[in-house]
């Protein structure tokens, strides 16, 4: 079930707001989604605020100008792998509201035009505003938004292309290398700046994170397997010792992804999910020595 | 790790090739449950999945168990229900194994039964006295105070006298002495049952004893939860320097685990604060007491059939090889004068009809998760299409993380059957359990009963500025359910 809220872009000053209540199966005709994966981040609050989509429209032929925006997660490239698109038509926004079921839905691709001028953003960003102040829901939503908005909005200032790798300034990448649990190596490439647990999310490995990230669990705990890496970690603060002590599995280079920061020291870097079926104890095992 | 290839080929080949409906049934929607359900789903393309529950709410110890003051580890909620919005998943709460249908009944119904249906009894000390009033488990007083339908009339004595006993020192025992020293103005705005709110408002508690029977080296606690009850304000933590003293044994113990040396580092910082601290008297103190075990309850005089202390014997630590230790008695007694006592020392499985159990460990004998029949000798016979998974697999240990591992081994056990044939027979599966259940009016509740008692306990919660006030009666829950 989800809530979508529709804006119409023939006027892009006023805005008309349509609220409708669909599943997926039975969405309007000819709209287009966006599925968008929210960054993780520490507090569930803010995770649970930012879970939700937002679509592009195609060239209204009414309208100047097309507007649209993105969310912050948008940026990375691995992203754009993970976006669902449907045929819009009427050129309206859905913003959807806990819409995914599984988690994400991953599939296709970015559509071919994606238009993207600045000003259209602005006069978008305060007429969704204006919208966003008159529902509750998304009330606390607003800030996040714009933070999203106009944080990294130089990528496309200047870019009218239809991939997000081209543009004006990339965010640099480094190659991390899972090894999961039945041995196989999964090739990723990470922004700096994200987290290993919203990496492998964004990825599709299997890499559990109950806690989504408040330091409250020790299911993203991931084996880093060459020490060299393991010391160009920053050291764990006792918080997340703490979690470590609980985890399976546990090793000497043993870190939370969640707390696995990416930058540029740790390119190549190799990270193990621990597995039941890899000849550790499923209970009472003895960790070895810290 | 051919043995991998093996695996991963086969999961593969049938996650591929087998569209033939593969009918999984599993008991217990706590995490071992979901676990298993997400596993079993990811792993089988034509498997359909149904969680049953005696509740008409899911996620078990999670939603039951997790203290009020803990909401990030409540988290996971929104992972398990995502797989319980699958739509090869169903979850099917108000049906309870052993009244409503029976285990064979079930495996009749389904391919594959898993029970995930944890630990809902308690161990006894076995002691004199137990029986007394005012002597309850840290598992009933947990549930009465998150609002589990079973126990929100258990209304336990919180005015009688300053003190409790609680028996343990593991984190529930440590939960339990936080929600009952926690200011209340602190707890108001979390989603404990308000029956419970009022009961500690009006509470005179101001002591709690948590009392182990060895020592800080060997406390079951972890550093997190000690860290957190150490730095409550206003609360005073009292623990004996003797108790502090290491041994050898001890030395090797810390060695080899670095929670236990990071744990009685704290024990240490706390006990040397403690001590420089004055005293007040209005004030709550947590007194950590080491090298006690309980011999008996002692009744009061004025209330008769009422605790009105408990009788401690002291104990040394003798090592008993592998670098274990256990409690000795040494014949000194001491009394410990308190109106209620919490026993935390571990959950118990309930067995059901049908079901191997040891009794003696309080599990269900499984060889990787099959449940085993019989063992002769070397040999295990398994039941065919039966299997474990959580606390009713390893015994009440873990958190909830464990249970990830736990069901990772139990779906490779269910996978690996799969791929030997086991099953070519035909199941009712989801439709059987429905005609069954229509058959004998049960009143079932599926998940978007459990939505619509989400929403009106987060509408309820919006209104006393809480995240949710839970609805703690089975007639309320079942109202809302069929909303």
């Amino acid at each position: 079930m989800y809530i979508g809220i529709g804006l119409d872009w023939s006027d892009p000053v006023r805005y008309g707001c349509e609220k409708f209540v669909g599943t997926s199966k039975n969405k309007p005709e000819g709209f287009r989604i966006l599925l968008v994966k929210e960054r993780k981040k520490k507090s569930a609050e803010i995770l649970r605020r930012r879970r939700f989509c937002l679509s592009s429209p195609r060239t209204n032929p009414k309208s100047s100008f097309t507007p649209f925006f993105h969310l912050q997660a948008l940026l990375s490239s691995n992203l754009s792998k993970s976006l669902k698109l449907i045929p819009l038509g009427g050129a309206k926004i859905m913003v959807f509201h806990r819409l995914s079921r599984l988690g994400s839905r991953i599939v296709k691709e970015l559509p071919r035009e994606r238009h993207l001028p600045v000003f259209g953003m602005r006069i978008l960003h305060r007429s969704y505003g204006q919208y966003l102040q008159s529902s509750p829901m998304l009330q606390r939503q607003t800030r996040s938004f714009k933070e999203a908005l106009f944080s990294n909005n130089h990528k496309f200032c200047t870019s009218f292309s239809t991939t997000s790798e081209k543009g004006g300034k990339e965010t640099e990448k480094i190659n991390v290398i899972f090894v999961d649990k039945d041995g196989e190596e999964i090739h990723i490439k990470v922004p700096i700046g994200m987290n290993i647990l919203e990496a492998a999310h964004e990825n599709d490995i299997e890499l559990e994170g109950a806690c989504e990230g408040s330091l409250a669990c020790s299911t993203c705990h991931v084996i880093v397997m060459d020490t060299e890496y393991y010391n160009k970690l920053e050291e764990p603060t006792d918080e997340e010792n703490d979690m470590l002590d609980l985890a399976f599995g546990l090793t000497a280079t043993s870190r939370l992804g969640c707390q696995v920061i990416a930058k540029p020291e740790l390119d190549g870097v190799r990270l193990a999910i621990p597995s039941a079926t890899r000849n550790f104890a499923v209970d009472g095992f003895v960790p070895k020595p810290h | 790790m051919s043995r991998y290839l093996a695996r991963y080929m086969v999961s593969r080949y049938f996650s591929s090739a087998s569209s033939r409906p593969l009918h999984v049934c599993i008991v217990g929607s706590g995490p071992a449950g979901f676990y298993t359900a997400d596993k079993v789903l990811k792993a089988h393309e034509g498997a359909h999945v149904d969680i049953i529950d005696r509740l008409p709410t899911p996620f078990g110890l999670v939603r039951s168990g997790v203290a009020p003051d803990h909401p990030e580890t409540k988290i996971a909620i929104n992972q398990f229900s995502r797989v319980a919005q699958h739509e090869r998943c169903s979850f099917i709460g108000n049906v309870k194994l052993g009244s409503d249908l029976s285990l064979s009944e079930l495996r009749d119904l389904y391919h594959v039964v898993v029970l995930a249906y944890g630990a809902e009894s308690d161990k006894d000390l076995g002691i004199p006295g137990e029986s007394l009033s005012g002597i309850y488990s840290a598992r009933e007083f947990v549930w009465w105070y998150n609002g589990h339908p079973d126990y929100s009339c258990l209304k336990p004595d919180l005015k009688t006298s300053d003190s409790a006993v609680i028996l343990g020192q593991g984190n529930v025992a440590l939960d339990v002495a936080r929600i009952l020293l926690r200011p209340t103005t602190e707890l108001a705005s979390t989603d404990i049952a308000t029956h419970a709110l009022s009961a500690l408002k009006e509470s005179s508690i101001r002591k709690v004893y948590l009392i182990g029977r060895r020592g800080p080296v060997q406390a079951a606690l972890t550093a997190k939860e000690l860290r957190e009850v150490l730095g409550i304000k206003n609360l005073h933590i009292r623990i004996k320097q003797t108790d502090l003293s290491v041994t050898p044994a001890d030395e090797e113990e810390m060695k080899t685990s670095r929670a236990r040396k990071r744990i009685y580092e704290l024990l240490s910082k706390a006990a040397a604060a403690a001590k420089t601290s004055k005293a007040d008297p209005d004030q709550r103190e947590l007194h950590f007491v080491f090298f006690r075990q309980p011999d008996q309850f002692l009744e009061s005089d004025e209330r008769k059939g009422h605790v009105s202390g408990v009788n401690l014997q002291k104990t040394i630590l003798e090592s008993v090889g592998t670098g274990k230790q256990i409690a000795v008695g040494t014949g000194e007694f001491e009394d410990l004068n308190c109106s209620m006592v919490l026993k935390a020392i571990g959950y118990k499985s309930v067995p059901v009809n049908g079901l191997p159990f040891d009794h003696k460990k309080g599990v269900v004998p499984n060889v990787k998760g099959r449940v085993v029949s019989h063992t002769s000798g070397d040999i295990s016979q398994t039941e065919p299409g039966l299997y474990v998974c959580g606390w009713l697999k390893r015994g009440p240990v873990g958190i909830i993380a464990t249970n990830l591992y736990c069901a990772e081994e139990t779906v490779g056990s269910i996978s690996e059957d799969i791929e030997e044939g086991v099953w070519k027979s035909s199941k009712a599966g989801s439709k059987g359990l429905m005609q069954l259940l229509e058959k004998r009016k049960v009143k079932k509740v599926e998940f978007s009963g459990w939505e619509k008692i989400d929403a009106k306990e987060k509408q309820m919660g919006i209104e006393r500025n809480k995240p949710r006030e839970k609805l703690v009666t089975w007639e309320d829950l079942l109202a809302a359910a069929a909303n």
